[in-house]
């Protein structure tokens, strides 16, 4: 059973990952704005042709 | 004064940039149409930077131009003290500056703006926050100014709002993050102690070693130390922050209860006598956390606390040793030759010495026509020029104003408290004291009988009682209303102002622009009958005029297609053309009579200029136009369902020309009280107070600042509410006033919830302390019953008021 050691310090490492990658997410300002990005990236470089089409499906 | 000839006008065209009708004249360019040169001004400038994107995004995405922006509107920003007080850091190369931008709206706007570099090649980057309406812009500031960017965001439309207000501001930013790195540390601990506790729950360490369980313990314990030192420190402070006030809030049963938790369970672990209950102090602190959180909603583009000087400018142009020259207004003397330029704020009580005065003081009073002024009277700071420059000799220092001195009452003091005392903050005084009965009773008792049980029982009922179902219901049931209300374009500045809703029962109102639409005045003739012609010619010749009476007075007849001829406009007088023949004039009585002495019978009713518009058709007067406010739609209904459980009182600054209209709606005149100056209306609040009535007050204008504020509920009603609304706890889209009983009802609603899940809670407090007492709580028990109860609270208040909302309309 002494591999019981092993796992529970993997799993913790492992967890203690995601806790580092959230704590630099909300450092990094992620979670200051969670609108816009989501705007953004439906613009390639051309000026957006995905929303367009999108709004004249809707409408 | 103008006299042209003018074409037949068309308004089907609508323009290629804002959307607007083409209504005064069409301008044509590289196949699309305009309906003023700003529009086309900012197309030609995106279309030359190949920027058209923007009209593909979105149709018509551009905002209306057609008051164009002065040339130096923006020389105050020279100045090197304005422009560092803007700046957010700067090194050798690059400075990075914030605007503000209200007329962002759509993601056309943010291609735009996030593509500024193309515009100016000093531009490094361009970011928008859209919720908060910011652009974040950085630049090479050798290459370009302040300035010169802000001149550029106002050319494409985006004028950014610089005000007193952005000069003396700090971010909260930081605080909101803290609150994100609490619940991952609480969240991270909570996990992964449920998971090394999960042996133990399940008795699996009898059949391994029990080795084991002492690194379990002390693997949790060491876990636990993040949770308690970092996460749950705001509550420590809170609740010895609120004993040094004396008062017992509701942190101090949490404080407790987690401080016992802790230590009992550091206490069994070091002692080796148990595995102690660290899980359910770590769920304990995320769910609270996540409590705190979820009532934590705010709306980023709304301000609450704005006052006077949000609204007011940084800098005036003023004349100073002969020579024209910004000074910031703060800085303003008595005596100073001030210039405000049309559509700009006047900041200080002065007198007019130059120029027609035609003031908008719709930002004070709500009311939107705009009021004449000629040489030699007082202006009130507040207003806005509309129209030609004018200069004006300050009399007042800025904060010394008629307007601006009701923030030096006491309700704008920081630390002015509501009246009004939530649910949990009654209730946690008497749970307390009862919790610390309970718990020195229990202990007493043990003490006498079976000593070795006293610490054990003691410890246990302070953990088990500790509230935090209680703690939960109240943030989940206001959250949840609070997000309901904002859906309905009612927005709230924080869950306590729920409550305080629920519990008001006095209404005051005030009129102009609050039960009156400020756009829109119904206008009805009286007089003689007239010919389907003269209608037609009245029309037309009043859609020539850009008032808005005359605007107005265009959209109630027909338009005749006749050209006019000797078209001629009196600002703040009236018109006057010769259509068909017919030579007609618009306008006041003084105006329309000059030069003609025949008697008719109208002659007795001249009237009040601003209310009624004459007409006069080839020297004779057949009638005039009576101007009304027409109130808000659903205003009956609304003040009708608000009378039978209500107070109602309305206060004016108007004359009492309205009474027995507004009598007719209100039920009594006794209610309504008219020329009410600011102050007046903030001490007929005090006076509601002292009969001991909460008092919800709705408003609109900066002249309503004082009684919002001191009222328990000041409720702004605002047309653009990203725009301007006074300091106060509500910000009510007007278009959504007919629903105001319906937000009060489901307020008081709310309430009930938070009283049903208090009763929940407690249910779960007395079987965990059936247990504790009995001092035979097991930290399974614990461990099950702590999420189980703070689970049940959250579901049953959230479904429960979402079921409310339903039910009163608001789905």
């Amino acid at each position: 059973m002494s591999v019981m050691y092993i796992l529970i310090g993997c799993s913790l490492l492992l967890a203690i990952g995601f806790l580092l990658a959230f704590i630099w997410s909300v450092k990094s300002g992620q979670m200051d704005d969670d609108y816009t990005p989501s705007v953004r990236i439906l613009f390639d470089d051309f000026g957006g042709k995905k929303e367009t089409n999108q709004e004249k499906n809707e409408s | 004064m103008k006299e042209i000839e003018l074409p037949i006008i068309e308004t089907n065209t609508k323009c290629f940039h804002c959307g607007d009708p083409c209504t005064e004249s069409v301008i044509n360019f590289e196949s699309h149409s305009f309906c003023c040169a700003g529009c086309k001004n900012v197309y030609e400038i995106l279309s030359q930077n190949n920027l058209c994107g923007y009209y593909d995004i979105n149709q018509t995405p551009g905002l209306n131009r057609k008051i164009a922006i002065a040339d130096n509107k923006f020389n105050y920003l020279s100045e090197d003290a304005v422009a560092q007080k803007l700046i957010s850091y700067k090194d050798q190369e690059i400075t990075g500056i914030t605007f503000l931008i209200p007329s962002m709206h759509c993601s056309s706007c943010i291609w735009l703006l996030e593509n500024l570099y193309k515009l100016n090649s000093a531009i490094r980057s361009s970011k928008v926050n859209f919720l908060k309406k910011t652009i974040t812009i950085t630049f090479q500031h050798q290459q370009t100014s302040i300035k010169e960017l802000v001149t550029l965001l106002a050319s494409i439309g985006y004028e950014p709002a610089i005000n007193l207000n952005d000069i003396e501001t700090t971010g909260k930013k930081e605080e909101n993050r803290r609150l994100l790195y609490q619940i991952g540390v609480a969240g991270f601990c909570f996990g992964n102690i449920m998971l090394i506790s999960f042996p133990e729950y399940f008795g699996l360490d009898s059949i391994t070693k029990a080795s084991f369980s002492k690194l379990f313990g002390y693997l949790n314990m060491v876990l636990s130390l993040p949770v308690f030192l970092f996460s749950a420190k705001d509550y420590f402070t809170a609740a010895w922050k609120g004993l040094k006030r004396k008062f017992i809030t509701i942190d101090v049963p949490l404080a407790l209860g987690i401080l016992v938790l802790f230590a009992r369970s550091a206490f069994e672990v070091i002692t080796e006598t148990g595995i102690g209950y660290f899980d359910t102090h770590a769920g304990l602190v995320f769910f609270l956390l996540i409590g705190k959180w979820f009532q934590q909603k705010t709306y980023d583009t709304l301000s609450f606390d704005r006052d006077y000087k949000s609204y007011f400018p940084v800098a005036v142009s003023a004349i100073r040793q002969g020579m024209e020259t910004t000074v910031p207004v703060t800085q303003l003397q008595i005596g100073d030759r001030i210039i405000i330029r049309n559509n700009e704020l006047i900041p200080a009580d002065a007198i007019l010495m130059n120029g027609n005065a035609s003031i908008d003081f719709s930002f004070v009073t709500g009311e939107s026509h705009p009021v004449e002024k000629v040489y030699g009277e007082m202006v009130y700071a507040g207003g806005r020029q509309m129209g030609s420059t004018i200069e004006l000799e300050v009399c007042k220092k800025v904060s010394q104003s008629y307007l601006t001195q009701l923030w030096n009452s006491e309700y704008f003091a920081k630390d002015y408290q509501s009246r009004i005392q939530t649910f949990q903050q009654k209730v946690s005084k008497y749970f307390t004291i009862g919790l610390l009965i309970t718990a020195f009773g229990s202990a007493a008792w043990w003490i006498a009988n079976k000593p070795e049980l006293a610490m054990p029982a003691f410890t246990a009922v302070l953990i088990i009682a500790c509230p935090c179902a209680l703690a939960l219901s109240s943030p989940f049931a206001l959250g949840t209303a609070m997000r309901i209300l904002g859906k309905h374009k009612c927005y709230v500045k924080s869950p306590e102002t729920v409550e305080h809703i629920a519990r008001i029962n006095t209404l005051v109102f005030d009129k102009t622009g609050t039960i009156t639409q400020p756009s829109s005045a119904s206008i009805s003739y009286h007089g003689e009958t007239l010919t389907e012609e003269e209608k037609e010619c009245i029309a037309s010749l009043a859609a020539h005029s850009v008032h808005p009476l005359s605007k107005k007075i265009s959209k109630i007849y027909r338009q005749s297609q006749h050209k006019i001829t000797g078209f001629k406009e009196v600002n703040g007088k009236g018109l006057e053309g010769i259509i068909q023949h017919k030579h007609i004039k618009l306008g006041s009585w003084k105006y329309v009579m000059e030069g003609i002495a025949e008697k008719n019978h109208l002659m007795t009713e001249k009237g009040d200029s601003s209310t009624k518009v004459f007409i006069l058709i080839n020297r004779y007067v057949p009638g005039y136009f009576l101007v009304q406010h027409s109130y808000r739609s659903g205003l009956k209904q609304v003040i009708q369902k608000l009378k039978l459980r209500f107070d109602l009182y309305l206060l004016s600054g108007d004359h009492d020309q309205e009474k027995t209209r507004l009598a007719h709606y209100f039920g009594d005149e006794e209610q309504l009280f008219f020329k009410q100056s600011p102050e007046d209306k903030m001490r007929f609040i005090e006076h509601l107070h002292q009969q001991k009535k909460y008092v919800m007050m709705i408003g609109d204008g900066l002249n309503d600042a004082g009684a919002l504020k001191a009222a328990d509920v000041g409720i702004s009603v605002s047309e653009d509410t990203s725009h301007f609304s006074p300091a106060s706890d509500v910000i009510l889209d007007a278009s959504v006033f007919e629903k105001l009983h319906l937000f009060i009802r489901f307020s008081k609603n709310t309430l009930k919830v938070i009283h049903m899940s208090f009763i929940i809670s407690l249910i779960y407090n007395i079987i965990g302390l059936s247990f504790a007492v009995q001092g035979t709580l097991s930290p399974l028990i614990a461990a099950i019953l702590m999420p189980l109860s703070s689970v049940t609270v959250i579901v049953f208040t959230t479904i429960c008021t979402t079921l409310f909302a339903r039910k009163g309309g608001l789905a």
